[in-house]
Protein backbone atom coordinates (compact mmCIF):
# COMPACT_ATOMS: atom_id res chain seq x y z
CA UNK A 1 0.00 0.00 0.00
CA UNK A 2 2.95 2.40 0.99
CA UNK A 3 5.05 1.71 -1.90
CA UNK A 4 2.02 1.73 -4.13
CA UNK A 5 1.25 5.36 -3.17
CA UNK A 6 4.82 6.10 -3.42
CA UNK A 7 5.29 5.13 -6.88
CA UNK A 8 1.78 5.98 -7.82
CA UNK A 9 0.70 9.17 -5.78
CA UNK A 10 2.02 11.61 -7.81
CA UNK A 11 0.08 10.48 -11.03
CA UNK A 12 -2.97 9.94 -8.51
CA UNK A 13 -3.05 13.94 -7.89
CA UNK A 14 -1.27 15.62 -10.93
CA UNK A 15 1.35 14.67 -13.27
CA UNK A 16 2.18 10.96 -14.17
CA UNK A 17 5.50 12.27 -16.50
CA UNK A 18 3.82 13.08 -19.88
CA UNK A 19 1.86 14.99 -18.98
CA UNK A 20 -1.55 16.13 -16.26
CA UNK A 21 -3.14 13.24 -14.63
CA UNK A 22 -5.26 12.09 -12.05
CA UNK A 23 -6.89 14.79 -9.87
CA UNK A 24 -6.04 17.56 -11.76
CA UNK A 25 -7.15 15.85 -15.25
CA UNK A 26 -10.12 14.90 -13.87
CA UNK A 27 -10.69 18.50 -12.53
CA UNK A 28 -9.35 19.89 -15.62
CA UNK A 29 -12.12 18.11 -17.96
CA UNK A 30 -14.95 18.51 -15.00
CA UNK A 31 -14.28 22.07 -15.51
CA UNK A 32 -13.71 22.51 -19.19
CA UNK A 33 -17.46 20.54 -19.80
CA UNK A 34 -19.17 22.03 -17.30
CA UNK A 35 -17.94 25.88 -18.31
CA UNK A 36 -19.02 25.39 -21.93
CA UNK A 37 -21.85 23.28 -20.79
CA UNK A 38 -23.30 25.94 -19.00
CA UNK A 39 -22.43 28.89 -21.54
CA UNK A 40 -24.13 27.12 -24.28
CA UNK A 41 -27.22 25.83 -22.05
CA UNK A 42 -28.42 29.59 -21.18
CA UNK A 43 -29.33 30.18 -24.72
CA UNK A 44 -30.39 27.11 -25.32
CA UNK A 45 -32.91 27.18 -22.25
CA UNK A 46 -34.06 30.20 -23.42
CA UNK A 47 -35.21 29.05 -26.52
CA UNK A 48 -36.59 25.81 -25.52
CA UNK A 49 -39.16 27.97 -23.54
CA UNK A 50 -39.92 30.42 -26.80
CA UNK A 51 -43.60 30.15 -27.70
CA UNK A 52 -41.84 29.90 -31.39
CA UNK A 53 -42.27 26.43 -32.79
CA UNK A 54 -39.20 26.94 -34.81
CA UNK A 55 -37.05 27.75 -31.80
CA UNK A 56 -38.25 25.32 -29.33
CA UNK A 57 -38.74 22.31 -31.66
CA UNK A 58 -34.49 21.91 -32.45
CA UNK A 59 -33.53 22.57 -28.78
CA UNK A 60 -36.43 20.24 -27.61
CA UNK A 61 -35.44 17.89 -29.97
CA UNK A 62 -31.13 17.71 -28.92
CA UNK A 63 -32.08 17.19 -25.27
CA UNK A 64 -34.23 14.38 -25.61
CA UNK A 65 -31.65 12.29 -28.41
CA UNK A 66 -28.57 13.25 -25.56
CA UNK A 67 -30.85 12.51 -22.03
CA UNK A 68 -32.32 9.24 -24.03
CA UNK A 69 -28.95 8.03 -25.17
CA UNK A 70 -25.99 6.43 -22.43
CA UNK A 71 -22.80 9.36 -22.57
CA UNK A 72 -20.33 6.10 -23.05
CA UNK A 73 -22.03 5.84 -26.44
CA UNK A 74 -22.00 9.49 -27.56
CA UNK A 75 -18.46 9.42 -26.25
CA UNK A 76 -17.64 6.63 -28.36
CA UNK A 77 -19.19 8.40 -31.75
CA UNK A 78 -16.86 11.48 -30.96
CA UNK A 79 -13.79 9.69 -30.04
CA UNK A 80 -13.84 6.79 -32.29
CA UNK A 81 -17.21 7.23 -34.86
CA UNK A 82 -16.74 10.80 -36.47
CA UNK A 83 -13.14 9.97 -37.38
CA UNK A 84 -13.94 7.01 -39.42
CA UNK A 85 -15.86 9.25 -41.81
CA UNK A 86 -13.90 10.87 -44.67
CA UNK A 87 -15.22 14.38 -44.50
CA UNK A 88 -13.84 14.62 -41.22
CA UNK A 89 -10.43 12.90 -42.24
CA UNK A 90 -10.41 14.79 -45.19
CA UNK A 91 -11.31 18.44 -43.76
CA UNK A 92 -8.01 19.58 -41.85
CA UNK A 93 -9.49 21.53 -39.30
CA UNK A 94 -12.12 18.90 -38.20
CA UNK A 95 -8.57 15.81 -38.86
CA UNK A 96 -7.09 17.95 -36.30
CA UNK A 97 -9.77 18.42 -34.01
CA UNK A 98 -10.46 14.93 -34.01
CA UNK A 99 -7.43 13.52 -33.81
CA UNK A 100 -6.79 14.71 -29.99
CA UNK A 101 -8.64 12.42 -27.51
CA UNK A 102 -9.20 15.34 -25.29
CA UNK A 103 -10.98 17.14 -28.02
CA UNK A 104 -13.23 14.46 -28.67
CA UNK A 105 -13.89 13.95 -24.92
CA UNK A 106 -15.01 17.52 -24.06
CA UNK A 107 -17.29 17.78 -26.62
CA UNK A 108 -19.14 14.56 -25.61
CA UNK A 109 -19.04 15.68 -22.26
CA UNK A 110 -20.14 19.46 -23.49
CA UNK A 111 -22.97 18.02 -25.49
CA UNK A 112 -24.32 15.54 -22.93
CA UNK A 113 -24.32 17.79 -19.67
CA UNK A 114 -25.62 20.86 -21.54
CA UNK A 115 -28.49 18.44 -22.76
CA UNK A 116 -29.59 18.22 -18.78
CA UNK A 117 -28.62 21.64 -17.78
CA UNK A 118 -30.80 23.17 -20.60
CA UNK A 119 -33.81 21.26 -18.93
CA UNK A 120 -32.97 22.12 -15.48
CA UNK A 121 -32.83 25.61 -16.53
CA UNK A 122 -35.85 26.13 -18.47
CA UNK A 123 -38.19 23.69 -16.08
CA UNK A 124 -36.49 27.00 -13.44
CA UNK A 125 -37.09 29.79 -16.43
CA UNK A 126 -40.99 28.33 -16.54
CA UNK A 127 -41.12 28.24 -12.29
CA UNK A 128 -40.64 31.41 -12.24
CA UNK A 129 -43.57 32.95 -10.27
CA UNK A 130 -45.48 35.11 -13.15
CA UNK A 131 -45.26 38.54 -10.56
CA UNK A 132 -41.89 39.02 -11.34
CA UNK A 133 -41.94 38.83 -14.92
CA UNK A 134 -44.83 41.64 -14.61
CA UNK A 135 -43.21 43.85 -12.27
CA UNK A 136 -40.22 43.32 -14.48
CA UNK A 137 -42.36 44.74 -17.68
CA UNK A 138 -43.96 47.44 -15.25
CA UNK A 139 -40.44 49.23 -14.84
CA UNK A 140 -40.04 49.01 -18.80
CA UNK A 141 -38.03 45.91 -19.50
CA UNK A 142 -38.66 44.29 -22.88
CA UNK A 143 -36.90 41.40 -25.30
CA UNK A 144 -32.97 40.91 -23.94
CA UNK A 145 -32.96 43.02 -21.21
CA UNK A 146 -36.35 41.38 -19.43
CA UNK A 147 -34.11 37.99 -20.31
CA UNK A 148 -30.73 39.32 -19.04
CA UNK A 149 -31.59 41.20 -15.78
CA UNK A 150 -34.81 39.29 -14.26
CA UNK A 151 -35.58 35.81 -16.30
CA UNK A 152 -31.73 34.26 -15.98
CA UNK A 153 -30.99 35.46 -13.14
CA UNK A 154 -33.97 34.50 -11.28
CA UNK A 155 -33.95 30.62 -12.59
CA UNK A 156 -30.56 30.89 -12.20
CA UNK A 157 -30.95 31.23 -8.45
CA UNK A 158 -34.22 28.54 -8.28
CA UNK A 159 -32.32 25.89 -10.17
CA UNK A 160 -28.90 26.05 -7.70
CA UNK A 161 -30.19 22.60 -5.72
CA UNK A 162 -31.15 20.63 -9.36
CA UNK A 163 -27.70 21.63 -11.03
CA UNK A 164 -25.67 20.72 -7.93
CA UNK A 165 -27.28 17.03 -8.66
CA UNK A 166 -26.19 17.50 -12.08
CA UNK A 167 -22.91 18.84 -11.48
CA UNK A 168 -21.72 15.70 -9.55
CA UNK A 169 -23.12 13.15 -11.92
CA UNK A 170 -21.06 14.71 -14.15
CA UNK A 171 -17.99 14.39 -12.06
CA UNK A 172 -19.08 10.88 -11.97
CA UNK A 173 -19.28 10.87 -15.79
CA UNK A 174 -15.28 12.44 -16.09
CA UNK A 175 -14.63 8.82 -15.02
CA UNK A 176 -15.25 7.18 -18.54
CA UNK A 177 -12.84 9.30 -20.00
CA UNK A 178 -10.20 6.92 -19.44
CA UNK A 179 -11.87 4.59 -22.22
CA UNK A 180 -10.60 7.33 -24.45
CA UNK A 181 -7.03 7.11 -23.13
CA UNK A 182 -7.13 10.02 -21.05
CA UNK A 183 -4.97 10.10 -17.63
CA UNK A 184 -7.66 10.76 -15.40
CA UNK A 185 -7.79 9.31 -11.44
CA UNK A 186 -9.32 6.35 -13.12
CA UNK A 187 -6.99 5.26 -15.93
CA UNK A 188 -3.77 5.90 -13.12
CA UNK A 189 -5.88 3.32 -11.23
CA UNK A 190 -5.91 0.99 -14.07
CA UNK A 191 -2.65 1.66 -14.64
CA UNK A 192 -0.87 1.11 -11.33
CA UNK A 193 -3.48 -1.93 -10.66
CA UNK A 194 -2.15 -3.75 -14.42
CA UNK A 195 1.53 -2.78 -12.68
CA UNK A 196 1.16 -4.01 -9.56
CA UNK A 197 -1.69 -5.94 -9.26
CA UNK A 198 -2.89 -4.43 -6.04
CA UNK A 199 -6.51 -3.97 -7.79
CA UNK A 200 -8.30 -3.43 -4.26
CA UNK A 201 -5.55 -0.71 -2.93
CA UNK A 202 -5.56 0.74 -6.92
CA UNK A 203 -9.70 1.25 -7.57
CA UNK A 204 -9.74 1.61 -3.68
CA UNK A 205 -7.92 5.10 -4.19
CA UNK A 206 -9.26 6.49 -6.81
CA UNK A 207 -12.83 5.55 -5.09
CA UNK A 208 -11.75 7.53 -2.35
CA UNK A 209 -10.21 10.57 -4.35
CA UNK A 210 -13.90 11.22 -6.12
CA UNK A 211 -15.19 10.79 -3.01
CA UNK A 212 -13.51 13.72 -1.32
CA UNK A 213 -13.87 15.62 -4.56
CA UNK A 214 -17.96 14.90 -4.81
CA UNK A 215 -17.65 15.73 -0.85
CA UNK A 216 -15.91 19.18 -1.94
CA UNK A 217 -18.47 19.98 -4.49
CA UNK A 218 -21.15 19.10 -2.37
CA UNK A 219 -20.09 21.56 0.37
CA UNK A 220 -19.15 24.25 -2.51
CA UNK A 221 -23.03 23.93 -3.49
CA UNK A 222 -23.80 24.21 0.51
CA UNK A 223 -22.30 27.69 0.30
CA UNK A 224 -23.98 28.63 -3.04
CA UNK A 225 -27.14 27.54 -1.88
CA UNK A 226 -26.67 29.95 1.42
CA UNK A 227 -25.56 32.47 -0.76
CA UNK A 228 -27.69 33.05 -3.51
CA UNK A 229 -30.95 31.10 -2.45
CA UNK A 230 -31.61 32.66 0.97
CA UNK A 231 -34.15 35.11 -0.01
CA UNK A 232 -36.67 32.01 -0.75
CA UNK A 233 -35.94 30.51 2.72
CA UNK A 234 -38.30 31.16 5.83
CA UNK A 235 -37.20 33.69 7.24
CA UNK A 236 -35.39 33.14 10.57
CA UNK A 237 -36.43 36.10 12.88
CA UNK B 1 -31.68 -16.00 -39.25
CA UNK B 2 -30.26 -13.66 -42.07
CA UNK B 3 -31.12 -15.95 -45.22
CA UNK B 4 -34.52 -15.53 -43.33
CA UNK B 5 -34.37 -12.14 -43.36
CA UNK B 6 -33.33 -11.74 -47.16
CA UNK B 7 -35.15 -13.94 -48.90
CA UNK B 8 -38.31 -12.39 -46.76
CA UNK B 9 -37.48 -9.03 -48.17
CA UNK B 10 -36.57 -7.30 -44.72
CA UNK B 11 -32.84 -6.92 -45.98
CA UNK B 12 -33.05 -3.82 -43.84
CA UNK B 13 -33.46 -5.18 -40.72
CA UNK B 14 -30.28 -7.56 -41.05
CA UNK B 15 -28.57 -4.45 -40.41
CA UNK B 16 -25.13 -5.59 -43.05
CA UNK B 17 -25.48 -9.08 -41.89
CA UNK B 18 -25.36 -7.63 -37.59
CA UNK B 19 -28.68 -7.23 -36.83
CA UNK B 20 -29.07 -10.77 -34.99
CA UNK B 21 -25.98 -9.77 -32.98
CA UNK B 22 -27.52 -6.44 -32.41
CA UNK B 23 -30.69 -8.15 -31.32
CA UNK B 24 -28.60 -9.95 -29.09
CA UNK B 25 -26.65 -7.49 -27.57
CA UNK B 26 -30.23 -5.58 -26.94
CA UNK B 27 -31.93 -8.32 -25.59
CA UNK B 28 -28.76 -8.85 -22.96
CA UNK B 29 -28.98 -5.21 -22.01
CA UNK B 30 -32.87 -5.75 -21.31
CA UNK B 31 -32.46 -8.52 -19.07
CA UNK B 32 -29.18 -6.94 -17.39
CA UNK B 33 -31.02 -3.80 -16.85
CA UNK B 34 -34.46 -5.50 -15.65
CA UNK B 35 -32.37 -8.12 -12.74
CA UNK B 36 -30.15 -5.25 -11.36
CA UNK B 37 -33.41 -3.07 -11.12
CA UNK B 38 -35.08 -5.94 -9.60
CA UNK B 39 -32.30 -6.39 -6.94
CA UNK B 40 -31.76 -2.69 -6.86
CA UNK B 41 -35.45 -2.07 -5.68
CA UNK B 42 -35.36 -5.08 -3.12
CA UNK B 43 -32.07 -3.36 -1.85
CA UNK B 44 -33.74 0.15 -2.00
CA UNK B 45 -36.92 -1.24 0.58
CA UNK B 46 -34.43 -2.93 2.99
CA UNK B 47 -31.98 0.35 2.74
CA UNK B 48 -34.67 2.76 3.00
CA UNK B 49 -36.47 0.85 5.98
CA UNK B 50 -32.82 0.44 8.08
CA UNK B 51 -32.74 4.22 7.56
CA UNK B 52 -35.99 4.76 9.36
CA UNK B 53 -35.17 2.32 11.99
CA UNK B 54 -35.60 3.58 15.63
CA UNK B 55 -32.01 1.21 16.03
CA UNK B 56 -28.82 2.71 15.11
CA UNK B 57 -27.29 -0.55 14.43
CA UNK B 58 -29.48 -0.71 11.68
CA UNK B 59 -29.31 3.08 10.40
CA UNK B 60 -25.79 3.57 10.68
CA UNK B 61 -24.60 1.01 8.45
CA UNK B 62 -27.59 1.81 5.72
CA UNK B 63 -26.59 5.47 5.98
CA UNK B 64 -22.81 4.58 5.15
CA UNK B 65 -23.95 2.30 2.36
CA UNK B 66 -25.95 5.32 0.64
CA UNK B 67 -23.13 7.74 1.38
CA UNK B 68 -20.58 6.17 0.20
CA UNK B 69 -21.77 4.72 -2.97
CA UNK B 70 -23.33 7.71 -3.92
CA UNK B 71 -20.62 9.75 -3.56
CA UNK B 72 -18.35 7.35 -5.79
CA UNK B 73 -19.03 6.98 -9.86
CA UNK B 74 -20.25 4.04 -10.69
CA UNK B 75 -17.91 3.37 -13.38
CA UNK B 76 -14.86 2.96 -10.28
CA UNK B 77 -17.55 0.74 -8.21
CA UNK B 78 -18.17 -1.12 -11.27
CA UNK B 79 -14.46 -2.09 -12.09
CA UNK B 80 -13.09 -2.17 -8.10
CA UNK B 81 -15.96 -4.92 -7.38
CA UNK B 82 -15.69 -6.94 -10.37
CA UNK B 83 -11.65 -6.92 -10.31
CA UNK B 84 -11.80 -7.61 -6.46
CA UNK B 85 -14.47 -9.93 -6.34
CA UNK B 86 -12.13 -11.99 -8.72
CA UNK B 87 -8.73 -11.69 -6.71
CA UNK B 88 -10.83 -12.62 -3.39
CA UNK B 89 -12.24 -15.61 -4.75
CA UNK B 90 -9.35 -16.94 -6.60
CA UNK B 91 -7.94 -16.91 -2.64
CA UNK B 92 -10.57 -18.72 -1.55
CA UNK B 93 -10.70 -21.13 -4.15
CA UNK B 94 -6.86 -21.52 -3.41
CA UNK B 95 -7.57 -22.19 0.75
CA UNK B 96 -9.68 -24.17 -0.02
CA UNK B 97 -8.39 -26.16 -2.87
CA UNK B 98 -11.07 -26.13 -5.11
CA UNK B 99 -10.41 -25.75 -8.93
CA UNK B 100 -10.06 -21.87 -10.31
CA UNK B 101 -12.87 -20.15 -11.52
CA UNK B 102 -13.88 -16.93 -12.97
CA UNK B 103 -16.84 -15.19 -12.24
CA UNK B 104 -19.77 -14.86 -14.84
CA UNK B 105 -19.59 -11.16 -16.59
CA UNK B 106 -23.25 -11.28 -16.74
CA UNK B 107 -23.86 -12.08 -12.49
CA UNK B 108 -21.03 -9.72 -11.60
CA UNK B 109 -22.48 -6.70 -13.79
CA UNK B 110 -26.07 -7.35 -11.93
CA UNK B 111 -24.62 -7.58 -8.37
CA UNK B 112 -23.03 -4.62 -9.24
CA UNK B 113 -25.29 -2.58 -10.70
CA UNK B 114 -28.46 -3.92 -8.50
CA UNK B 115 -25.98 -2.91 -5.37
CA UNK B 116 -25.14 0.45 -6.25
CA UNK B 117 -28.81 1.85 -7.39
CA UNK B 118 -29.63 0.00 -3.84
CA UNK B 119 -28.16 3.12 -2.69
CA UNK B 120 -30.28 5.23 -5.00
CA UNK B 121 -33.58 3.79 -4.72
CA UNK B 122 -32.90 3.62 -0.67
CA UNK B 123 -32.89 7.39 -0.71
CA UNK B 124 -35.75 7.43 -3.30
CA UNK B 125 -38.03 5.36 -1.09
CA UNK B 126 -36.82 6.52 2.28
CA UNK B 127 -38.16 10.09 1.13
CA UNK B 128 -41.21 8.66 -0.31
CA UNK B 129 -42.16 6.65 3.18
CA UNK B 130 -41.32 10.10 5.09
CA UNK B 131 -43.83 11.80 2.75
CA UNK B 132 -47.02 9.19 3.72
CA UNK B 133 -48.79 10.67 6.31
CA UNK B 134 -47.97 9.03 9.63
CA UNK B 135 -52.14 9.32 10.73
CA UNK B 136 -52.46 6.39 7.52
CA UNK B 137 -50.13 4.58 9.56
CA UNK B 138 -51.53 4.55 12.57
CA UNK B 139 -54.83 4.31 11.39
CA UNK B 140 -54.02 1.08 9.61
CA UNK B 141 -52.36 -0.17 12.87
CA UNK B 142 -55.75 1.16 14.90
CA UNK B 143 -57.79 -1.26 12.48
CA UNK B 144 -55.73 -4.16 13.79
CA UNK B 145 -53.88 -4.61 10.57
CA UNK B 146 -50.20 -6.78 11.05
CA UNK B 147 -47.38 -5.60 9.48
CA UNK B 148 -46.99 -7.26 6.75
CA UNK B 149 -50.87 -6.21 5.63
CA UNK B 150 -49.67 -2.53 6.70
CA UNK B 151 -46.93 -2.48 4.38
CA UNK B 152 -49.16 -3.97 1.46
CA UNK B 153 -52.47 -2.25 1.63
CA UNK B 154 -51.65 0.29 3.16
CA UNK B 155 -47.78 2.12 3.11
CA UNK B 156 -46.84 0.88 -0.22
CA UNK B 157 -49.73 2.13 -2.44
CA UNK B 158 -49.08 5.58 -0.92
CA UNK B 159 -45.43 5.07 -0.98
CA UNK B 160 -45.30 4.63 -4.92
CA UNK B 161 -47.20 7.47 -5.27
CA UNK B 162 -44.23 9.89 -4.21
CA UNK B 163 -41.89 7.38 -5.24
CA UNK B 164 -42.47 6.85 -8.85
CA UNK B 165 -41.26 10.04 -10.34
CA UNK B 166 -37.64 9.35 -8.57
CA UNK B 167 -37.87 5.95 -9.26
CA UNK B 168 -38.45 6.68 -13.13
CA UNK B 169 -35.69 8.90 -13.16
CA UNK B 170 -33.14 6.15 -11.32
CA UNK B 171 -34.21 3.59 -13.61
CA UNK B 172 -33.18 5.50 -16.63
CA UNK B 173 -29.57 6.12 -15.30
CA UNK B 174 -29.42 2.47 -14.43
CA UNK B 175 -30.65 2.20 -18.03
CA UNK B 176 -27.54 3.79 -19.50
CA UNK B 177 -24.97 2.71 -16.72
CA UNK B 178 -25.82 -0.59 -18.17
CA UNK B 179 -23.79 0.39 -21.60
CA UNK B 180 -20.73 0.54 -18.97
CA UNK B 181 -20.35 -3.09 -17.98
CA UNK B 182 -19.52 -3.71 -21.61
CA UNK B 183 -15.42 -2.34 -20.19
CA UNK B 184 -15.83 -5.64 -17.95
CA UNK B 185 -16.27 -7.80 -21.17
CA UNK B 186 -20.21 -8.63 -21.10
CA UNK B 187 -21.47 -8.93 -24.75
CA UNK B 188 -24.31 -6.06 -24.40
CA UNK B 189 -25.51 -3.60 -26.99
CA UNK B 190 -22.71 -1.48 -27.14
CA UNK B 191 -20.07 -4.19 -27.23
CA UNK B 192 -22.01 -5.83 -30.56
CA UNK B 193 -22.21 -2.39 -31.75
CA UNK B 194 -18.47 -1.86 -31.28
CA UNK B 195 -18.08 -4.94 -33.13
CA UNK B 196 -20.02 -5.19 -35.86
CA UNK B 197 -18.42 -1.27 -36.46
CA UNK B 198 -14.99 -2.99 -36.43
CA UNK B 199 -15.77 -5.80 -38.67
CA UNK B 200 -17.26 -3.36 -40.99
CA UNK B 201 -15.09 -0.66 -40.70
CA UNK B 202 -18.41 1.23 -40.23
CA UNK B 203 -18.18 2.23 -36.16
CA UNK B 204 -20.11 5.38 -36.22
CA UNK B 205 -23.10 3.81 -38.21
CA UNK B 206 -23.68 0.77 -35.70
CA UNK B 207 -23.54 3.33 -32.77
CA UNK B 208 -25.93 5.26 -33.88
CA UNK B 209 -28.09 2.18 -34.19
CA UNK B 210 -27.10 1.48 -30.80
CA UNK B 211 -27.69 5.08 -29.81
CA UNK B 212 -31.43 4.55 -31.18
CA UNK B 213 -32.03 1.53 -29.42
CA UNK B 214 -31.58 3.15 -26.06
CA UNK B 215 -33.58 6.25 -27.27
CA UNK B 216 -36.74 3.66 -28.14
CA UNK B 217 -36.36 1.60 -24.60
CA UNK B 218 -36.12 4.68 -22.79
CA UNK B 219 -38.76 6.50 -24.75
CA UNK B 220 -41.01 3.51 -24.15
CA UNK B 221 -39.95 3.68 -20.36
CA UNK B 222 -41.56 7.06 -20.08
CA UNK B 223 -44.93 6.60 -21.52
CA UNK B 224 -44.93 3.31 -19.04
CA UNK B 225 -43.94 5.35 -15.83
CA UNK B 226 -46.51 8.10 -17.31
CA UNK B 227 -49.18 5.33 -16.92
CA UNK B 228 -48.31 4.02 -13.57
CA UNK B 229 -48.25 7.63 -12.39
CA UNK B 230 -51.64 7.93 -13.08
CA UNK B 231 -52.71 4.45 -11.89
CA UNK B 232 -51.14 5.43 -8.67
CA UNK B 233 -52.19 9.04 -8.33
CA UNK B 234 -55.74 7.76 -8.78
CA UNK B 235 -57.79 9.85 -6.12
CA UNK B 236 -55.46 12.52 -5.71
CA UNK B 237 -57.45 15.53 -7.27
CA UNK B 238 -55.63 17.53 -9.85
CA UNK B 239 -52.80 15.18 -10.58
CA UNK B 240 -54.88 11.74 -11.94
CA UNK B 241 -56.30 12.98 -15.47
Amino acid sequence: MIELIQEYGPAFLYHDGAGLSGVAMTLWLFVLSIVLGFLISIPLAIARVSPHFWLRWPVEFYTYVFRGTPLYIQLLICYTGLYGLEMVRDSALLNQFFRNALNCTVLAFVLNTCAYTVEIFAGAIRNIPQGEIEAARAYGLYGWRLNLYVVIPAALRRSIPAYSNELILMLHATSLAFTATIADILKVARDANAATFMTFEAFGIAAILYMLLSFVLVGLFRLAERRWMSFLSPSRA
Amino acid sequence: MNDFLTSSGLQALSLQGFGPLLAQGTWMTIKLALLSLALSLLLGLIGASAKLSPLRLLRIPATLYTTLIRSVPDLVLILLIFYTLQLWLNDLTEVLGWDYFEIDPFAAGVVTLGFIYGAYFTENFRGAILSVPVGQLEAATAYGLSRAQRFRLVLFPQLMRFALPGLGNNWLVLLKSTALVSIIGLADLVKAAQNAGKTTNNTLYFLIIAGLVYLLITTFSNRLFKCLERRYNTGIRGLAQ
